[in-house]
C-alpha cells in the first residue's frame, strides 16, 4: 500500500494550464476517485502519478519519496488503461507474466503469481486465449490481472468500464468494488460517470478546469455540496437550482423566488444580495413542503420503480421531481409541489455554499 | 445471363478501360509469351514448335542461366533484408514525432524516387570507380581503394548497397504501421519496466508483422525484378565476370541482343515461378509469425 501527497502539482502545454497548482492528500489504502467532465484534466493527472507524464509545477511523493523525477516502472504502481492496453498477440497467460518477466523473479513465482490473479479474477479457463478471443468483460478482468501479478503499492484505473455496455460496467464495477475490500491496496480511480465515482470511492476529487472543486466522501459530498458545480454535477437527476434574492432585515432575512411565495431564512444576518437554492428531485414533496408552487407536468420519465417528472413553474423555470409513489402523472396536469427548508443549499453569487445560512434555517 | 449483364451494366462500363487495358496490354503478352516460351524464335521468321526445349536447354546446357540466378539470388538475400532493414529503422526514427516529419518524410523517399532511374546508376558506377569519391573518402582515412564496380568480388554488394539506399516505400509503409500500434502499449510496458530493446522485440515488432510481411513479399518481389542499375552498371553485359549478370539483364540480353525471344520468354515463366514460390512460401510460413488483430479463430 502507498500514501501520495501532490503539492501545487502543475502541469502545462505551453501557455495551456492543463492542472493548476493542485494539492491533494491520498491516503494508504484508501479508493480515490477523481471525477470530472471531459478535459477536466483528470487523465492527465493520473498519467502524472503514474509517470507517464512530466510534472511541470510542483512535487508528487508515494511514501514522502518525491518521485517526479522517478520513470514510471521505479513508482510501484500498477496501471488499467481505459483500452485495456492488451498485447494482442500474447495469450492471456503471457500478457499476465509479461511485465513480471522484467524482474529477476523465479519462473515458479511468476506462475504462482499469474495463477493466483487469474484465480482471484476467474480467468483461469481463459489463459491460452488470445485478447481477440475475449469478451469486454473478460479483456478487462485480464488488464486487472495484469496490475494484480505485480503486487504494486498504488493501483491507477484510467476510465476502466466505460468501453464497456451498460450491463457489464455495472457488474465489472460490482467486482471491482469487492477486488478492493479484497486486495486493500490503494487505488486511484479516473471516471466522468458520477455513479461509479459515488459508488465505488471512498473518497471523491471532483476536478474541474485542473483544479479540485471539493475533496469527501460520496455522502459528504451530495448532502454539502461545497459549490454550485459540485451540486449539479454529482446526483442524477440533476439538482434543482433556483435563482432568489434575499431581502430583509438581518434577523429575519426574506428569500424572494420566482413562482414561490416569500419565506424567512431564520437568522440569516446578511444585506440583500443573489443567491441560488438547490434542491434535489428527490426532496422535492407532492402537496406538501414548507415552500410551495403550482405548475404544469411537462414531461413524464417513466423509468420502472419511479418517474422523473418535469414541472413546468409559471415564471419558465422548471422543476425536476422523483416521484416514487403510486399516483399516475399525465402530462399537462396542474400539480402543486414544496420543500423543505432544511433540504435546501443555499449558494452566493460566486456559486460558493452559504453554510451558515443553512445551518440556521435547519 | 442478360439480364446479369443488363444489372451490372454501369460496374462494367466503369471498369471497361481497365479490362481493355488489361486484356490487350497483359493478358495477352503473358499468353503469347507462354506461347513462345515453347517455341524458338528470333522476330524475323514466325515462331516454329520447339516443345519444352527451352527449358530443357536451360536446365541442362545453359552455365550462364545458373549464374544469372546464383547472382540474382544473392542480391535477393542480401538487399531484401537491408533495405527492410533500413527502412524499419529510419521510420521509428520519424515515429518520434517530429514537426517537421512531412520533410523528412519526403527527403527519406527521393532515394526512391531517383533510385531507379538511369542517372543514378551511372552515378553510382562513377562514384564506385577506382577514381570515384567513394575511394576518395577512403584515402582520406589512409585505406587504399579498389575498383569496387570492376572487381567481380565487390561489384555485387554496390548495388545491394544502392538497393538499400531506395527504402523510401517500405519506409512510408512502415511508418503507417507504427503510427497504428497504440501507444498505450508501449505505456503499459513502461510502468512494467520493460526495456526499449525488449518493447522492440517483444511489441514493436509482432505488431509490425502484418506490415512486415508485406513488405518482405513486395520488396522480395522487386529484388527479383531489378533491372536498370545492373544494366547500367555493368553496361548492359553482366560484367565483370557475370558477377552483375543478373536475371532479369541476362533475359533482356537473350531477348533484345541476340533475339531469342522464346527463350526469353522461356526465363521470364521461370522467373515468374520462382517468385510465385518465394511469394507462396512467405504466404505458408506467415500464419507461425503474423499475427493480425482482427482476425477470427
Amino acid at each position: 500500500m502507498s500514501a501520495l501527497t501532490l503539492r501545487n502539482v502543475g502541469k502545462s502545454y505551453g501557455a495551456l494550464d492543463i492542472i493548476k497548482g493542485l494539492n491533494l492528500d491520498i491516503r494508504d489504502g484508501e479508493f480515490l476517485v477523481l471525477v470530472g467532465p471531459s478535459g477536466c484534466g483528470k487523465s492527465t493527472l493520473l498519467r502524472m502519478i503514474a509517470g507517464l507524464e512530466e510534472i511541470t509545477d510542483g512535487t508528487i511523493a508515494i511514501d514522502d519519496r518525491i518521485v517526479n523525477d522517478l520513470p514510471a516502472s521505479k513508482r510501484n504502481l500498477s496501471m488499467v488503461f481505459q483500452s485495456y492496453a492488451l498485447y494482442p498477440h500474447m495469450s492471456v497467460r503471457k500478457n499476465l507474466a509479461f511485465g513480471l518477466q522484467n524482474l529477476s523473479m523465479s519462473k515458479d513465482e511468476i506462475n504462482r503469481r499469474v495463477d493466483e490473479a487469474a484465480r482471484i479474477l476467474q480467468i483461469e479457463p481463459l489463459m491460452d486465449r488470445k485478447p481477440r478471443q475475449l469478451s469486454g468483460g473478460q479483456k478487462q478482468r485480464v488488464a486487472i490481472g495484469r496490475c494484480i501479478v505485480r503486487e504494486p503499492g498504488l493501483f491507477l484505473f484510467d476510465e476502466p468500464l466505460s468501453n464497456l455496455d451498460a450491463e457489464l460496467r455495472v457488474q465489472m464495477r460490482v467486482e471491482l468494488a469487492a477486488l478492493y475490500r479484497r486486495l486493500k491496496t490503494t487505488m486511484i480511480y479516473v471516471t466522468h460517470d458520477q455513479v461509479e465515482a459515488m459508488t465505488l470511492a471512498s473518497r471523491i476529487v471532483v476536478l474541474r478546469a485542473g483544479k479540485i472543486e471539493q475533496v469527501g466522501t460520496p455522502e459528504e459530498l451530495y448532502t454539502r455540496p461545497a459549490n454550485l458545480f459540485v451540486a449539479g454535477f454529482l446526483g442524477s437527476p440533476k439538482i434543482n437550482m433556483l435563482p432568489a434574492m434575499v431581502d430583509g432585515d438581518a434577523t429575519a432575512p426574506l428569500a424572494k423566488m420566482a413562482d414561490f411565495p416569500a419565506f424567512t431564512l431564520p437568522a440569516l444576518s446578511t444585506a440583500a444580495r443573489d443567491i441560488t437554492i438547490c434542491v434535489r428531485p428527490e426532496a422535492i414533496h407532492l402537496d406538501g413542503g414548507e415552500v410551495q408552487a403550482t405548475g404544469t407536468i411537462r414531461l413524464v420519465e417513466y423509468l420502472g420503480a419511479e418517474r422523473l417528472i418535469h414541472i413546468d413553474l409559471p415564471s419558465g423555470q422548471t422543476l425536476l421531481f422523483h416521484a416514487t409513489g403510486p399516483d399516475q402523472h399525465v402530462v399537462g396536469d396542474t400539480l402543486q409541489v414544496g420543500f423543505d427548508l432544511a433540504d435546501m443549499h443555499f449558494f452566493d453569487a460566486d456559486g460558493v455554499r452559504m453554510e451558515a445560512a443553512i445551518a440556521q434555517a435547519a | 445471363m442478360f439480364r446479369f449483364l443488363r444489372r451490372n451494366a454501369a460496374g462494367y462500363v466503369f471498369l471497361s478501360p481497365w479490362l481493355v487495358g488489361f486484356v490487350f496490354l497483359a493478358l495477352g503478352p503473358i499468353l503469347a509469351s507462354l506461347y513462345m516460351s515453347f517455341t524458338r524464335y528470333d522476330m524475323v521468321s514466325p515462331p516454329v514448335w520447339d516443345g519444352l526445349g527451352n527449358y530443357q536447354y536451360m536446365f541442362e546446357h545453359d552455365r550462364r542461366f545458373w549464374k544469372a540466378l546464383q547472382v540474382t539470388f544473392t542480391f535477393v538475400a542480401f538487399s531484401v533484408p537491408l533495405r527492410l532493414a533500413m527502412a524499419l529503422g529510419v521510420a521509428m526514427l520519424l515515429d518520434k514525432g517530429l514537426r517537421t516529419i512531412g520533410l523528412y518524410r519526403a527527403i527519406f523517399y527521393l532515394p526512391s524516387l531517383l533510385g531507379a532511374s538511369i542517372a543514378i546508376a551511372l552515378l553510382w558506377r562513377e562514384m564506385f570507380g577506382v577514381d570515384g569519391v567513394v575511394n576518395g573518402a577512403l584515402a582520406m582515412i589512409g585505406i587504399e581503394g579498389r575498383g569496387w564496380i570492376t572487381d567481380p568480388d565487390t561489384s555485387l554488394y554496390t548495388i545491394v548497397i544502392l538497393a538499400m539506399w531506395q527504402f523510401g516505400s517500405p519506409m512510408l509503409i512502415f511508418l503507417a504501421g507504427l503510427r497504428g500500434i497504440p501507444r498505450d502499449l508501449y505505456e503499459a510496458a513502461e510502468i512494467d519496466g520493460t526495456s526499449k530493446w525488449r518493447q522492440f522485440w517483444r511489441i514493436t515488432l509482432p505488431m509490425l508483422a502484418p506490415v512486415v510481411f508485406f513488405n518482405l513479399v513486395l520488396q522480395t518481389i522487386e529484388a527479383f525484378k531489378t533491372f536498370t542499375s545492373a544494366f547500367i552498371i555493368s553496361n548492359g553485359t553482366g560484367a565483370p565476370a557475370d558477377s552483375l549478370l543478373f536475371y532479369t539483364v541476362y533475359l533482356f540480353n537473350e531477348a533484345f541482343k541476340f533475339f531469342r525471344m522464346g527463350y526469353a520468354s522461356a526465363l521470364a515463366w521461370v522467373l515468374l515461378i520462382i517468385i510465385a514460390v518465394f511469394t507462396a512460401l512467405a504466404f505458408a510460413t506467415s500464419k507461425y509469425w503474423v499475427h493480425y488483430e482482427n482476425e477470427r479463430d
